[in-house]
């Protein structure tokens, strides 16, 4: 605790670089995978295309790819353009899938009845398709929240500045407290980003709180498996 | 584009394969590893997940512990491990074990609550004993689904693996720190496409042993014409989603 408070300063730093580079992927990835994954629903063949290269580029270790990536891109070793990019990477390949299922998720008949009231194809897009399926694209941000912030520290053994240089510095020092602070930091840090989803999802989608009771719970229930099983990670 | 080139002889040179510190060595230090987490946390994992997807006991507490460990960061648990206990082999791999039982334990769980309520009733009228039910109905149904868990599982530990020669120990992540520490490219990169490589090799042979062991009904089923690709899509983002933070 000693320690903690005399380097606040310092961890403070290092978790501003950690949620940085946590957070452009993320965002970078979401704003990526909405196209991608609308152009994949149109055409079947893509859509085979994108779910194989997605799970492809998932089998890639990280820590490998933050390697592979400078000499494909031309950065040096330490670039933390390297994380962002490999990050980015792996937001696009959950995300895509998110999306897939948050677009597969809005009711069929909701869309025709759409067309039916004379919207146009952007227009329904950006009013009905893109709002009824931010419930399932939420839980998707929520799994790349948490695993972006936990890989970020694998960066830091190439020295990459992050929270993970706790880490590498107190392997270094046999400083145990250090690797505690560091370890307590990231689980806040994730803890502090999934609270920040959950009450924008909430403010984003108020019509899934209007029809509470039965209903309400029996939706959670189906989001809620899938839910328990990307918990799992 | 020389470094290609020059990882590529790396690669290529015999006489990186040979020796204590070769490849083929260190390949097999990392299978090595990865197999030894694996078992123990599958003898741990599976059962309970049996246990919790046969019952439904204990499914929000499963939930939120899993839910808890993915947040922990996998390097600040293998450092703890190792300065708390010793960089001998072990410490590292309990280490590994922790993260490893969610994947595995979410998986098998979600794979036997993922078969239809009516079968196992069905299963039930007909004067199963309940772990018949379980071994006979509920696993061979929840296979696709567990297959899911299990390679992501492998998957992470392969990748998580190439970091425990941080600490410093064997495996192939060797040569990324080795090559980091003298400046030497073309090994980190080579030792970096080697894990690539093993890991998408591994990956193809549990989706071929996959293919075989599961039922070719679970595929064919005439009624179930949307339940397989329904099945896919459960399984599929769950593999991607649980793999999300491997290093």
């Amino acid at each position: 605790m000693d320690w903690f408070l005399s380097n606040s300063g310092m961890v403070m730093e290092r978790a501003g670089q950690h949620l940085i580079l946590a957070l452009i992927p993320m965002v970078l990835g979401l704003v990526l995978s909405i196209p991608l994954a609308q152009l994949a629903r149109m055409n079947a063949t893509l859509r085979s295309v994108v779910l194989t290269a997605s799970s492809l580029l998932y089998t890639i270790p990280s820590l490998a790819l933050f390697i592979i990536l400078p000499p494909l891109l031309g950065t040096r070793i330490l670039d933390p353009l390297n994380v962002i990019v490999a990050l980015t990477l792996y937001a696009v390949a959950l995300l895509v899938r998110a999306a897939l299922d948050a677009f597969d998720s809005v009711d069929e008949d909701l869309r025709q009845a759409a067309v039916a009231m004379g919207y146009k194809p952007w227009l329904r897009f950006l009013q009905i398709d893109l709002p009824l399926s931010l419930p399932v694209m939420f839980a998707g941000l929520r799994v790349v929240s948490v695993s972006n912030i936990s890989l970020v520290s694998v960066a830091a053994l190439l020295g990459v500045g992050n929270l993970g240089m706790l880490f590498t510095d107190g392997l270094q020092r046999t400083f145990v407290t250090e690797v505690v602070v560091g370890i307590v930091a990231i689980l806040v840090l994730a803890l502090l980003m999934d609270m920040v989803l959950v009450l924008l999802e909430r403010l984003l989608t108020p019509w899934t709180r209007a029809a509470k009771a039965p209903a309400d719970s029996g939706m959670k229930d189906a989001a809620g498996l899938p839910l328990a099983v990307e918990t799992a990670r | 584009m020389s470094i290609f080139l020059e990882t590529i002889a790396w690669l290529t040179d015999p006489a990186h394969w040979s020796g204590s510190s070769g490849i083929a060595v260190r390949l097999l230090e990392h299978l090595q590893y990865s197999g030894l987490v694996l078992v123990i946390a599958a003898a741990i994992a599976v059962p309970v997940g049996l246990y919790i997807g046969h019952t439904g006991r204990g499914r929000v507490v499963a939930v939120a512990v899993a839910g808890a460990l993915r947040a922990l960061p996998t390097l600040g648990l293998l450092v703890l491990f190792a300065l708390l206990a010793g960089s001998s082999l072990m410490p590292p791999v309990w280490a590994l074990v922790i993260l490893t039982v969610p994947p595995l334990l979410a998986g098998t769980y979600a794979g036997i609550s993922s078969v239809e309520r009516t079968v196992v009733d069905a299963a039930r009228a007909m004067g199963m004993t309940e772990l018949q039910i379980l071994f006979r109905v509920e696993v061979p149904n929840g296979l696709q689904v567990m297959f899911g868990g299990i390679r992501t599982a492998v998957l992470q530990v392969i990748a998580t693996v190439s970091v425990v020669a941080y600490l410093p120990l064997g495996g192939l992540g060797r040569y990324l720190f080795d090559g980091l520490v003298l400046q030497d490219f073309p090994r980190m990169l080579g030792g970096s496409l080697l894990i690539a490589g093993l890991a998408i090799a591994v990956d193809l042979i549990l989706a071929a042993v996959q293919r075989l062991v599961l039922s070719p009904g679970l595929s064919t089923d005439p009624d179930g014409g949307h339940k397989a690709p329904a099945d896919l899509t459960v399984a599929a983002p769950a593999a991607a989603a649980v793999q999300g933070g491997t290093p």
